[in-house]
């Protein structure tokens, strides 16, 4: 055993000490103090990570049990860290993208009181090591754990401004769909509890073979229904755009880069029960497409900057649902990866833009900031590139790798996720358009106050933009270099390469070329629109778009208002008639039988003595006639 | 003789007695009727210890004697009640000059 893996648990303690630190000592830290608590401990994660990773690449992997933490009877669940090649990759992502958000939270937050300043911080130390407990917990009840702490954070940190009361609602709604998710989870562990005796990764894959299909299949619907809400798919996804009220790096780092993450991870890791039931896979499938073409046509019409970017979240998790139906499941964590890189860059460089602008979101009152916010401007561009697939940006690269694997599994899927794929460009070309080009819409106040942000502002941006542009090439597709499939090769041990001979090279180019040329359509049209944007009224299916296919509502008038309807009949029927009645009767019999029982203490001695015979003669005769 | 005249006898001066208690308000009168009851369960005693002594002395000559015993518990209680009791009618009639037990009731006030 190498001498990094006995140092494992120091991964999530770093983080966790920052945040009792923060937490405890808010009132009393300075803020540049906190800064560096915060990142400092996020830094030595991150640092033990990349060690960890080393080892992992030389092909140690190791499961690290720290003490039992349940046993019941035969059930026994260890308190233990798997390091393999999957979590240490999401070891890196984690706690790498989360200190650049840190450094650059270090200044999009000074304007925060001090306490507030360092209650933020230890927040997101906490949310930090939520989500390394997540990915490397070694079963399923240490990663439920890591599960709740996560949407714990989203929940607090959603709230962070927490005097705006349409805040806190958001971030309710977040815990509340969140928490519908949890307990598929929840049910599909005490299923395998019952099923297998014992939560451990390693035990569960092993048996799953040989268990009964439909058993498995629960399972994995179950654990998809946790899935859905932690990764906002249909039909819970409504949270994660209403999530951007909070502070726009923890958009960033939990509402984009991490957290909305973690359902990937754990279908990934279960991939080896995903793969036994076809029913499972194609359900993951649908659910990510619809979701995908979903949330990207709604991602066409909306006007806030952060709005943009959460549905075009939703549709690039939908994307790697997809490929996790498909069995792509590599291909789903190389999205995960790279989405990350830009998505964070894009969420940063929005936060930017809203800090030049003084709070504002709305990108009708934008336009040409491309002037004054260069590298926040060259960056975003980058960014916007990544995502929508231009070709030798990380995203052309995962994005091709989800399309290949859907063409080669389902055409249906496939003909969605080609058209996702357009929407994609069409609508962050809008918001690159609208947000960096054309003429300046604000007020005079807004235009004067201009400016590029601080350094460690931009160069959190700068370093994300380089991984954005270069992430890719750790997974060149088989057609453009030969063995180039470096991180499914790496991932191979925890997710089995496809034993399906591989797509022609040249059906494989044909595709990567029918891919581009859609997008740069798209593209295109969206530069032939909004290159001279005006505002105005939109109507007919644009109105519908705006208003997000009118989810929202629909889920209000199917489930808030009937719920509410029972509430109000709960507590005019149940509460005031019925227990009402029972509490208020048993009282009025007391007294009534009271009332009634006291005329029997009359005082004369002769009918004392006559109601004693009389009960002994009772008593004779039912000892007498009702002997058994 | 058959134990059931016995067993008649003390029913019959069982319910005397119940039903002077019941029925009279001289509290001596009660008085009386109690006894009456207590004299009618010694006899019931005294009868069923004559008949398991009788059945069982073969074997053991102290057969059924329990029963004898319990009647003079019962006569020392009896008696031990009467010197209570009349004195405590005795300082009625002191206070009320009346031993009717209905005027006792004031007690309830």
């Amino acid at each position: 055993m190498s001498k990094v893996f006995e140092f494992v648990w120091l991964v999530p303690l770093l983080p966790f000490i920052g945040f009792l630190l923060n937490g405890l000592l808010r009132n009393s830290l300075s803020k540049s103090m906190t800064g560096i608590i915060g990142c400092g401990t996020v830094l030595g994660s991150f640092i033990i990570s990349v060690m960890l990773f080393l080892e992992v690449k030389d092909g140690h992997t190791e499961i690290i049990k720290l003490f039992n933490f349940i046993q019941v009877g035969s059930l026994s669940i260890p308190f233990s860290f798997q390091v393999d090649q999957l979590s240490c990759l999401f070891l890196l992502i984690i706690t790498g993208i989360g200190f650049l958000i840190h450094l650059y939270s270090t200044s999009y937050m000074h304007e925060e009181r001090s306490g507030h300043f360092a209650r933020y911080f230890s927040f997101l130390n906490l949310f930090v090591f939520s989500m390394l407990l997540l990915v490397l917990g070694g079963n399923y009840v240490i990663m439920f754990i890591g599960w709740e702490g996560v949407g714990l954070c989203s929940y607090l940190l959603i709230g962070y401004w927490f005097k705006n009361n349409e805040y806190n609602n958001a971030a309710k709604k977040a815990f509340i769909m969140n928490r519908i998710g949890d307990l598929g989870f929840l049910l599909a562990v005490f299923w395998m509890i019952n099923q297998f005796g014992s939560v451990g990764f390693g035990d569960i894959f092993s048996r799953a073979a040989e268990t009964d299909l439909y058993i498995i299949t629960g399972i994995t619907l179950l654990l998809f229904v946790g899935a859905t809400g932690k990764s906002a798919q249909i039909p819970l996804y409504t949270w994660l755009p209403d999530a951007m009220a909070g502070p726009t790096p923890v958009s960033a780092l939990i509402h984009a880069a991490t957290m909305v993450t973690a359902g990937i991870y754990m279908i990934a890791r279960s991939n080896a029960l995903y793969s036994l039931s076809h029913l499972s896979q194609d359900i993951v499938a649908y659910i990510g497409a619809g979701t995908a073409i979903l949330a990207a046509t709604i991602a066409l019409k909306q006007n806030d900057i952060k709005k943009v970017l959460a549905y075009s979240t939703v549709s690039q998790l939908g994307y790697m649902f997809m490929a996790l139906g498909v069995g792509a499941y590599s291909a789903a964590v190389f999205h995960v990866m790279t989405h990350a890189f830009f998505k964070a860059l894009l969420f940063l460089g929005s936060g930017s833009v809203i800090h030049a602008m003084s709070g504002e979101q709305d990108i009708t009152r934008m336009g040409g900031l491309s002037k004054k916010l260069r590298i926040t401007y060259v960056t975003f561009l980058i960014g916007t590139l990544a995502i929508a697939g231009f070709p030798f940006f990380s995203g052309f690269f995962s994005k091709d790798a989800i399309l290949l694997a859907a063409f080669e599994h389902n055409k249906i899927i496939y003909g969605i996720a080609l058209l996702g794929a357009m929407l994609t460009g069409f609508y962050m070309f809008r918001l690159l358009l609208l947000t960096f080009h054309g003429s300046f819409r604000g007020t005079e106040e807004q235009k004067h106050h201009l400016h590029e942000s601080p350094a460690t502002m931009t160069i959190p941006l700068l370093f994300l933009a380089i991984l954005s542009l270069a992430g890719g090439f750790v997974e060149l597709p088989a057609a453009v270099s030969e063995g180039g499939n470096k991180l499914s090769q790496f991932l191979a041990p925890v997710i089995p390469l496809s034993s399906e001979p591989p797509v022609s090279h040249s059906t494989e180019w044909s595709l990567m070329a029918l891919a581009t040329g859609l997008v740069f359509a798209a593209v295109l049209f969206a530069f032939y629109k909004y290159r001279k944007y005006t505002p105005g009224e939109t109507t007919g299916l644009g109105k519908v778009l705006e208003n997000k296919w009118y989810v929202d509502e629909l889920y209000d008038s199917i489930i808030v208002k009937p719920l509410r309807w029972l509430g109000k009949k709960g507590l005019s029927f149940l509460e005031n008639d019925v227990i009402d009645w029972i509490v208020n009767g048993v009282g009025k019999m007391v007294q009534l039988g009271g009332r009634q029982l006291r005329l029997v203490q009359s005082g004369q001695v002769g009918s004392y003595v006559l109601l004693m015979v009389i009960s002994i003669l009772v008593f004779f005769a039912v000892q007498f006639f009702f002997r058994k | 003789m058959r134990i059931e005249y016995y067993i008649y006898l003390s029913l019959a001066l069982f319910c005397i007695g119940i039903v002077g208690v019941l029925t009279r308000r001289n509290a001596i009168i009660i008085f009386m009727c109690i006894e009456l009851m207590l004299n009618a369960t010694n006899l019931l005693l005294v009868a069923f210890s004559k008949m398991h002594h009788l059945a069982g002395v073969a074997k053991n000559p102290n057969a059924g004697i329990d029963g004898q015993l319990f009647v003079f518990f019962i006569m020392v209680v009896a008696a031990a009640e009467v010197s209570v009791g009349l004195a405590i009618i005795v300082m009625m009639y002191r206070n009320i000059h009346s031993v009717d037990i209905n005027f006792l009731n004031r007690l309830k006030h």
